[in-house]
């Protein structure tokens, strides 16, 4: 288990903001997202569980990337990117000029399709967001972290004899579990997933899955995924998005047996994507 | 002759005619270099070295220039390094795409052809006069910084480019500012490529005669400089005095001084190498 240091901070939100619905950790209404002049997201509007997986679906291209990446603010850093629409995390607006997208970032983890260990050491890897957060400079107390997290990430027995070695030098599999312990580390809410297994092997994938199982009952998390039975087998609740569109949305099961727009029915039976 | 057979011919004659251009290249090189060197080579010694410069061209020394340069350099190196990645952080990270942005990227690129005499001029003029440095090792290496910053900012922005959008990524995911972001990730992973570029700078600076002596470097010089207000010499210009004299014997001195410089020049390239890969090892 990670213990806590800190209580969680809050964001700065407009007063009166209502409180959220139970259960609900991310509250989106009318959001669209504009690259330069390209809409890339129209009207989605779609409330994301606590403590459960929920993955997004959808042909490339539908948009469903970039609305993971909205909910970290990762989108900032592209130039000419626009939001509009609200974003509520625990009722605060995540997009309201006051939000500390620093903090944010903290509390919205993220893991990326392509594993992006940085050219450092194992323990490095893990401990630089809670350096750079400045959450401990204890040395004790950040070997304690660095060993959950990695435990937490069911990596450490492959590297606890190994911490000082280049997190390069692990496999593609291992790479993409230790970015996992990097972004447990400093204890986010949620954990955002953009395809993290579609670059691994059938045995890898598994790993990971297994993984994002024992996670969701510490974690609100979301996943894209590429892969329809992948989806199946993780997420509780999934949502299909169609040229930037969100189409459907409900629990995984409704999703991919009974839906109730012809288009939903055509992607998961395979008819396009 | 079929179409085929043509065809090969022609490849062949491309390929005949690119090793002619590429010994012509090395030919002209290496007359040079042997021109200087048997000029030369019975000159170098220890005490060549090692002794200062004098009328008779026997004893006649580089030790005031070789101490000079190196100082000189010292002082380009911190005044371009800082000022240089500074710049192109700004550029590259921050200032991106505006209006503004484009227009100093433009005039750093045209900086970078300007003659370096033009340096020399702003040196003497700014460093030497209005600030009251007077023809010293600092006022040398200011002056030299200047020419230096284009091709250290360039080549730092080149730098910066290739560092892979999923490392700032992955440093902003985990709740790093975009300072943090540069300083952690951004800054070493470009740093083999910063550092090609300072050498190819210095590479640049050591050589340069013209705007030295603009701005008052002495040609005859019998101490080494002992503070950065020092006056100093450097060895291009010691070369350049030499070379000016009309007896044989200091054409020798001219050419065992350009020896010198050329083994320094290729120390301080091997040594950038070396560095680099030894940083690039580490990291990988």
């Amino acid at each position: 288990m990670i213990r806590p240091l800190r209580p969680l901070t809050t964001f700065t939100s407009p007063p009166g903001a209502a409180a959220p619905p139970t259960g609900v950790k991310i509250a989106v209404t009318g959001l669209d997202f504009f690259y330069s002049q390209k809409q890339a997201l129209s009207a989605i509007t779609t409330d994301l569980q606590a403590n459960i997986v929920t993955a997004f679906i959808g042909p490339s291209g539908c948009g469903k990337s970039t609305f993971l990446r909205t909910l970290n603010r990762m989108n900032d850093i592209i130039p000419g990117a626009r939001v509009e629409g609200q974003i509520l995390i625990d009722g605060h607006d995540i997009y309201h000029p006051g939000t500390d997208v620093v903090d944010l970032r903290r509390r919205v983890g993220m893991v990326f399709q392509k594993s992006n260990p940085f050219p450092k050491s194992i323990f490095e890897n893990v401990a630089y967001g809670l350096r750079v957060n400045g959450i401990t400079r204890n040395r004790g107390e950040l070997e304690g972290r660095v060993e959950d997290s990695l435990k937490a990430a069911a990596i450490w027995d492959e590297v606890k004899d190994r911490l000082s070695e280049s997190a390069l030098m692990l496999s593609g599999g291992q790479q993409q579990r230790l970015c996992i312990a990097r972004a447990l580390a400093i204890q986010p809410e949620i954990l955002l997933m953009d395809e993290p297994a579609s670059a691994l092997d059938p045995i890898a994938t598994q790993r990971i899955e297994e993984l994002i199982y024992q996670l969701k009952t510490t974690y609100t998390i979301v996943i894209v995924t590429h892969n329809m039975q992948q989806a199946a087998r993780v997420s509780d609740r999934t949502a299909f998005f169609w040229l930037g569109r969100l189409v459907e949305s409900g629990p995984t099961e409704q999703i991919f047996t009974s839906p109730t727009e012809k288009l939903t029915e055509d992607y998961v039976t395979g008819r396009f994507g | 002759m079929t179409a085929g057979a043509r065809r090969l011919a022609g490849d062949r004659l491309l390929q005949t005619l690119s090793i002619l251009v590429l010994a012509l290249s090395l030919v002209a090189l290496m007359t040079l270099l042997y021109d200087v060197w048997s000029d030369g080579w019975q000159r170098l010694d220890w005490r060549f070295l090692t002794s200062n410069p004098s009328r008779r061209a026997a004893a006649a020394g580089i030790y005031p220039a070789l101490v000079g340069s190196f100082y000189v350099l010292l002082v380009t190196a911190a005044l371009s390094l800082p000022l240089g990645i500074g710049a192109a952080v700004y550029l590259e990270e921050y200032g991106g795409g505006g209006r503004w942005a484009r227009l100093i990227e433009i005039n750093i690129a045209n900086l970078a052809g300007v003659p370096s005499i033009i340096y020399g001029l702003l040196g003497l003029s700014v460093f030497v006069r209005v600030f009251g440095w007077g023809p010293s090792v600092l006022a040398g290496g200011a002056t030299l910084a200047l020419l230096a910053l284009p091709v250290v900012i360039l080549s730092t922005r080149e730098a910066l480019r290739t560092v892979p959008m999923s490392a700032r990524e992955g440093s902003y995911a985990l709740g790093a500012t975009q300072w943090q972001t540069i300083w952690h990730q951004v800054l070493p992973s470009a740093f083999p490529g910063i550092l090609t570029g300072l050498i190819l700078a210095m590479s640049r600076a050591i050589g340069e005669t013209a705007p030295l002596i603009t701005i008052g470097a002495l040609a005859y010089i019998d101490f080494t400089p002992t503070s950065v207000m020092s006056p100093f010499t450097v060895l291009p210009i010691q070369v350049y005095n030499w070379v000016s004299r009309p007896q044989a014997a200091f054409a020798e001195n001219a050419a065992a001084g350009i020896i010198v410089l050329l083994v320094l020049l290729l120390t301080l390239n091997s040594v950038a190498v070396v560095l680099r890969d030894r940083i690039q090892k580490a990291r990988a």
